[in-house]
C-alpha cells in the first residue's frame, strides 16, 4: 500500500515506512540514542530529499524521545538539573545549526556536510566507544580489584560557574555541558539526529556521570532540542513531512518501548560495545558511498538557493 | 477512466465527424485533471481520437517549464564533490513523445526539430558565462539522462494503435513523482514527413484532497505547522508510553 508524501512529494509503501520506524526505534529504546542517525540515511536512501528527511526525522526524534524518557523518569534516571543546563546550549546550537543548514543548502554542498558529518562523527565516537567498552569488559572478565579513582581531575575541573548535580554526583562547571548541549543542537539541525550517539559519550567520559541517569538525562534534553530544530526547519525551510514523521513515530513509538524493556536485561559494556559496532557500521558504508566511483557523475541538483 | 466513458466519447466524436475534410484531426483525453491524492501511485491518461486516412500521429506532452541545475562531480582527496553546476532555464519538468510509427520514419529532421518531437530537440538554454560548446552539450545530455532515469522524460515511440484506419488511441504514463502544474497535450497529424495539422489540450496535474491541504498549510503557515508537528509528536510519544505502562 503506498501513500503519497506532501512534503517530500514522492510515493512510499507504508509498511515499509512502519517497519523502518519500529526497526529505528527499538534500537533507539535500547541505547538511548534518538536513532536518527540510521534514519536520516535510510530515508535518503528510499528517495527523500536529505533536506526534507533531516528536517523530518528531528520531529519524529520528539515522539520517540519523549516516549523513552517517560520510561526512564519512573525509574527516577532522569538528572533534571543537568538537562536543563545541556538545553541552554542546546537551544542556542539548533538556532546555530538551522542557520548553517539554509546557508550550505543554497551553495549546493548540503548533502556533501552531512554525509561528511556522518563518516567524522560516527567514526571517531564509534572507535572511540568500542576501544573503551572493549576494555571495561575485558577488565571485567578478569575481576580485577584495582579500583580507579572516583573521578579524575583534568582541566575542565577549573572552569568557572560551578554547579552541583546531586542525581550525578558531579560538582562540575556548568559551561561543559552547555558546550556539549551545543555541538548536539548543531548535529540535530544539520544532520536530523537526536546527537545522543555524540552525548551518551560525551556524559559518561568527558563529564563522568553515571551510566544510570545518562540515557534517560540525554533524551530527556534530545526532546527539547528536536523540538526546535522541528519549528524552525518548519517555519525556514518547509522541510517537514508531518505525515512521514507520523507514519514513522507510529512504528517509532512501539519499538522504542520494547527497546527500552530490552535494555535493562543487558549489561552496560555489551550494550556500549554493540551500539558502537552499529555505529562503525553506518559509518562504514557512508564513507564507502563518498570514495566509490558514482554510477553518473552528473546529478540534478537544486536550482537556486532558497 | 472507465473503457466505456472512452468508448462512448470515441463515438461521439465519429458521430460529430461531418466530414473527414473539415476536420481530420481531433483529439482529446479521458481526463483534464491528474489529482495527486495521497493514494496517489502516478496514474494512465487515454488519449484518443481520429485523422485523415493514411496519416501519422505524433503526441508531445510537456509539463510546466522549470529551471534546472545539473552539478558534476570531482574527486577531490578521494571524495567525490559537487564542483560545477549548470543551470538551465526554461526545462519542460515533464516531456514525454509517443508516435504511430518510428519517428525518423515518419517525421523529417526538420519537422522533429520544429516541433520539438524528442528530447534531443529541446530548446535549452544556459545563462552561465564563459561555458563551452563540449561542456554545454556534456551538461544538456547529463540533464536529458538525469530526467529520463527519473521517469520524467519519457521519449519511447511507435506506441500510438491505430483502430481501422483513423481511430487512434495512445496511453500516456505519469509516475508518481510527477510534477504539479498546467501541461500541454500537442497531438500532431503527418503526411510525407510534414505536419499537416496540430491541436492543443490542456491538462492540469494538481494535488488534491489531505496532502494538497498538509502542503498548503506548511507553505502559507508554516510557524503554526511546526508548532502543530511537535504537539503531535509529543503527543504521540506520550500515548504510546502510557499505553505501554499498562502490560
Amino acid at each position: 500500500m503506498n501513500i503519497y508524501l506532501p512534503i517530500a512529494e514522492i510515493s512510499v509503501n507504508v509498511f515499509l515506512l512502519l517497519g523502518m520506524g519500529g526497526a529505528v526505534g527499538f534500537l533507539s529504546g535500547l541505547f538511548g540514542v534518538g536513532g536518527g542517525f540510521l534514519m536520516t540515511p535510510l530515508l535518503i536512501f528510499i528517495g527523500v530529499s536529505p533536506a526534507v528527511a533531516v528536517a523530518t526525522e528531528a520531529n519524529q526524534i520528539v515522539a520517540s524521545s519523549v516516549s523513552g524518557v517517560l520510561a526512564h523518569w519512573r525509574r527516577g534516571n532522569v538528572d533534571f538539573r543537568m538537562g536543563f543546563v545541556l538545553l541552554v546550549g542546546g537551544t542556542l546550537g539548533s538556532m546555530f545549526g538551522v542557520w548553517l543548514f539554509t546557508v550550505l543548502r543554497s551553495v549546493g554542498q548540503l548533502d556533501l556536510v552531512i554525509t561528511l558529518c556522518y563518516v567524522i562523527f560516527l567514526g571517531i565516537v564509534g572507535g572511540l566507544m568500542f576501544m573503551e567498552s572493549s576494555r571495561a569488559l575485558f577488565r571485567q572478565r578478569r575481576h580485577s580489584d584495582t579500583r580507579s579513582k572516583l573521578h579524575q581531575h583534568h582541566w575542565m575541573h577549573g572552569l568557572p560557574f560551578k554547579i552541583r548535580f546531586r542525581k550525578s554526583k558531579l560538582y562540575i562547571s556548568a559551561l561543559l555541558p552547555i558546550m556539549i548541549g551545543f555541538l548536539v543542537g548543531v548535529l540535530a539541525a544539520i544532520m536530523g539526529v537526536s546527537g545522543g550517539f555524540i552525548m551518551v559519550p560525551a556524559m559518561i567520559y568527558l563529564l563522568g556521570m553515571p551510566t544510570s541517569v545518562v540515557v534517560g538525562t540525554s533524551l530527556f534534553q534530545i526532546i527539547f532540542v528536536t523540538a526546535t530544530v522541528t519549528f524552525l526547519q518548519a517555519s525556514q525551510n518547509q522541510t517537514v513531512d508531518a505525515l512521514l514523521a507520523l507514519i514513522l513515530l507510529t512504528g517509532g513509538v512501539i519499538g522504542a518501548q520494547i527497546g527500552t524493556r530490552a535494555g535493562t536485561r543487558l549489561r552496560g559494556e555489551q550494550l556500549r560495545i554493540l551500539l558502537a559496532l552499529m555505529v562503525l557500521a553506518v559509518c562504514g558504508k557512508l564513507a564507502f558511498d563518498l570514495v566509490s566511483t558514482p554510477d553518473d557523475l552528473f546529478a540534478i541538483g537544486a536550482a537556486t538557493g532558497h | 477512466m472507465n473503457l466505456r466513458s472512452v468508448l462512448l466519447s470515441i463515438a461521439v466524436v465519429l458521430l460529430a465527424l461531418p466530414g473527414a475534410a473539415q476536420t481530420p484531426l481531433i483529439a482529446d483525453l479521458s481526463e483534464h485533471q491528474i489529482q495527486i491524492t495521497t493514494g496517489f501511485v502516478g496514474t494512465d491518461v487515454l488519449l484518443f481520437g481520429t485523422v485523415a486516412p493514411d496519416s501519422d500521429v505524433v503526441v508531445v506532452v510537456r509539463g510546466p517549464e522549470e529551471e534546472a541545475a545539473v552539478w558534476r562531480k570531482g574527486r577531490y582527496a578521494g571524495i567525490w564533490i559537487n564542483e560545477r553546476r549548470v543551470t538551465f532555464q526554461r526545462v519542460p519538468s515533464f516531456f514525454a513523445v509517443r508516435s504511430s510509427a518510428p519517428l525518423v520514419v515518419i517525421a523529417s529532421e526538420i519537422t522533429r526539430k520544429r516541433h520539438g518531437m524528442g528530447a534531443e530537440f529541446l530548446r535549452l538554454r544556459s545563462a552561465e558565462e564563459g561555458l563551452s560548446e563540449t561542456d554545454f552539450a556534456t551538461f544538456r545530455t547529463a540533464l536529458i539522462r538525469n530526467k529520463r532515469r527519473q521517469g520524467l522524460f519519457a521519449s519511447s515511440g511507435d506506441e500510438i494503435a491505430f483502430l481501422g484506419g483513423q481511430l487512434f488511441r495512445t496511453r500516456l504514463h505519469f509516475p508518481a513523482n510527477v510534477p504539479t502544474g498546467f501541461y500541454d497535450v500537442e497531438v500532431f497529424m503527418l503526411q510525407e514527413g510534414r505536419v499537416v495539422h496540430a491541436q492543443t489540450t490542456p491538462l492540469i496535474v494538481r494535488k488534491a484532497g489531505l496532502g494538497a491541504d498538509i502542503y498548503y498549510f506548511a507553505h502559507n503557515f508554516s510557524a503554526i505547522y511546526g508548532l502543530i508537528a511537535v504537539a503531535l509528536a509529543v503527543a504521540a510519544g506520550a500515548l504510546a508510553a502510557f499505553v505501554f505502562r499498562k502490560n
